[in-house]
């Protein structure tokens, strides 16, 4: 039983205050553990951490805005093995306090608003099935309507198996709007957590502008025992890791969890979403003559700015202005900055 | 591994003996020895078939083929896995299994067909992606989701046909279609029957109970919306007449290709994106659900003694703590 201590503001450690750490076999204090972000102070071990501790550590406070939440696992196949699947997700249920694997919505960091998904591995092993694959889906969907950077942070073992072919499509179902979101210039952060492997691997968490991973995290399309059972070969060395697929180029950062808000909050600052393009003169703003490349960097700023508004505060501007009848959001403005920075000059 | 027992939690249910037998005979079917292979099929079902080879970044792979052909007098781009007959060629086909550059030269090829505006048919026989170290090096997931998407993207009709085994991520890989069939006695799973009853019955010899509740027969997938037509296979199966297979395939993809011809681009494009998302069961409770835990009073009162402020909204990390690691690792790709 935890013991609750009268003014204590975290929960204590789950089973009892010590956990063995699986890398360095010390004890760590769980307090301790939940204080330095579930990282081993001893090795620095990252721990698996629950959504609920993720969204405390990418968003800003209180920023985080839960959607979908109402979407339950229903049994399509009828699928029992030495459990009934229903069964099985109540027993997850209970042991997670969520309703499925992943949780998504929107919140903001560094004041940036995202569309975020996150899994948790202690549900069904942060299984996709249709429910996940859903809220993975519209949470990529939420980021193309809002033109806000799309981040997932998996955790899963791969494609929900009591789901059958249904959860196999749902790699196709969660990969589709990425197309989208490639014509609308609309980010996507993927962030690569231990474990992931399987079918949310060889589908959107593969698929980043950005690819993240946190140190040593296992991550590869099939098991390791899969991998070395069926084809009966030696495993090289830190096989499988976040490591590994750096060196292989298959990810772009290998970031330790102490850095990881400050390291998305880089990329989203580095990669806006694109401005939205006007009909019109377009190659114009983007040209490469002094006044092209201010007002290119201006229309970067600014398009960041009305990014962070959350709304565009162009169309009244340009009615002002009474130049454009089309509404054209972030152009106008980039204009009139780039104008009167030249004027500075 | 924890297991809550839950009240009414113990049920075993022993799956229909008959199905069971049923989808195990399918599943035999589909990897039958003498049933058609992808190239069988290719060379009976066109009129010409130009092969091509190479990702143009590694190597050839044999486990996937592909190249332009002629299909009733209109040109085709055909991709398919090719397993061998017999072990020689089975060992020179990797079984059928490719690695990512077997991909990446079906991505290649697909490119070719959406620069040419030319209709796509894909062939599915595979067990599974290869899942060896040199396929992980070479990024197999990468490969099968790129693939993925490039197909959900592309401007061309595609008409998928699953010939054999449809084999999980391996098959979906080059699977993704406008229009998606199988063959009668074809199989369609997220994972082998074999690495299902390894991972949930801990019982390899448990596949057939695995097969059945995965309902991995084409009459099943029809069932559940994920193929959208059977090809009926003459006599006992495929393996019987390999001539009467291609020329029934040969038919079901003509009257597909004509109906997707005339669709316009966006029509078609919006349509494969409707039928993937509309893949999946689920409910969808009125109402929210996650409320807010009540902060306790002593909970309160701590908060006002520490932080002498208003009480705050409990912190995430306070309502989906984290417990013990581990669990049930209910996986596969």
């Amino acid at each position: 039983m935890p013991i609750k201590f009268p003014f204590s503001r975290r929960r204590v450690g789950p089973t009892d205050a010590w956990t063995k750490c699986p890398s360095c076999d010390q004890q760590v204090f769980n307090r301790q553990l939940e204080r330095n972000l579930r990282v081993c102070p001893n090795c620095g071990h990252h721990f698996r951490m629950s959504i609920g501790e993720r969204i405390d550590l990418l968003l800003d406070e209180d920023s985080f805005v839960e959607r979908d939440s109402t979407l339950e696992s229903v049994d399509p196949l009828g699928f029992t093995d030495k459990k009934a699947y229903p069964n099985r997700l109540e027993a997850a249920q209970v042991k997670t306090g969520l309703r499925e694997a992943a949780v998504w919505g929107i919140g903001t960091i560094e004041g940036r608003r995202v569309a975020i998904g996150l899994f948790d591995f202690r549900f069904m092993g942060g299984s996709m099935g249709s429910v996940v694959g859903e809220k993975v889906a519209r949470c990529l969907e939420a980021a193309l309507a809002e033109r806000i950077p799309a981040i997932m942070v998996s955790a899963s073992g791969g494609a929900r198996m009591q789901e059958g072919t249904l959860s196999l499509l749902q790699l196709a179902k969660t990969t589709a709007p990425l197309v989208r979101l490639d014509e609308a210039g609309v980010p996507f952060i993927s962030i690569l957590t231990d474990p992931t492997t399987g079918g949310v691997l060889a589908s959107f968490a593969s698929l980043g502008d950005v690819i993240v991973a946190e140190p040593k995290a296992l991550i590869g399309f099939a098991g390791a025992r899969v991998a070395s059972g069926t084809v009966g070969e030696e495993l090289p060395e830190g096989f499988q890791t976040a490591e590994f697929l750096l060196e292989h180029g298959f990810v772009d950062l290998v970031t330790p969890r102490a850095e990881l808000r400050a390291t998305i909050s880089r990329v989203l600052r580095l990669l806006p979403v694109a401005p939205v393009e006007g009909e019109e003169g377009v190659g114009e703003g983007r040209g490469w003559g002094p006044i092209g490349v201010l007002s290119g960097l201006a229309e970067r700023v600014g398009g960041a700015v009305s990014e962070t508004i959350g709304i565009n505060v162009e169309p009244g501007a340009n009615a002002g202005n009474g130049a454009g009848a089309e509404p054209v959001p972030g152009r106008m403005r980039s204009r009139t900055r780039a104008a009167s920075r030249e004027e500075d000059q | 591994m924890t297991e809550l027992t839950l009240p009414g939690g113990a049920t075993v249910a022993t799956p229909d003996p008959a199905a069971v037998e049923e989808a195990w005979r399918r599943v035999q079917l589909a990897r039958h020895p003498q049933r058609p292979r992808t190239l069988d099929l290719v060379n009976r079902i066109f009129d010409e078939f130009l092969e091509l080879h190479g990702d143009r970044t590694f190597r050839e792979d044999p486990a996937l083929v592909g190249g332009p052909a002629m299909l009733a007098g209109r040109p085709v781009m055909v991709i398919g896995h090719q397993k061998g007959s017999d072990t020689e060629s089975n060992i020179a086909r990797n079984f059928g299994s490719a690695h990512p550059e077997g991909f990446r030269k079906a991505q290649r090829l697909m490119r070719l067909a959406d620069k040419l505006g030319l209709p796509i048919v894909t062939l599915l026989d595979t067990a599974g992606a290869f899942p060896g170290p040199a396929a992980e090096e070479r990024g197999q997931a990468e490969a099968i989701a790129s693939s993925i998407k490039l197909m959900t993207g592309l401007q061309v009709p595609i008409v998928v046909v699953i010939v054999g085994e449809g084999g999980s991520g391996g098959a979906l890989a080059i699977g993704v279609g406008d229009r998606v069939l199988a063959l009668e006695n074809a199989v369609y799973s997220v994972i082998s029957p074999e690495g299902c009853a390894a991972i949930l019955w801990r019982a390899p010899d448990a596949a057939p109970l695995a097969a059945a509740a995965m309902r991995m027969t084409a009459a099943d997938q029809l069932e559940l919306g994920v193929i959208d037509g059977i090809i009926r296979e003459p006599g006992e199966g495929a393996h019987t007449d390999h001539d009467a297979t291609a020329a029934a395939i040969k038919e079901a993809l003509i009257e597909s290709l004509t109906v997707l011809s005339g669709t316009p681009t966006d029509q078609l494009l919006a349509a494969r994106y409707v039928r993937l998302r509309q893949i999946g069961a689920f409910r969808e409770m009125g109402g929210p659900s996650v409320e807010p835990e009540v902060p306790s009073l002593t909970r309160r009162l701590g908060r006002i003694l520490r932080l002498s402020g208003v009480p705050r909204r409990p912190r995430w990390s306070e309502i989906w703590p984290s417990g013990e690691d581990g669990g049930d690792t209910e996986d596969e790709a």
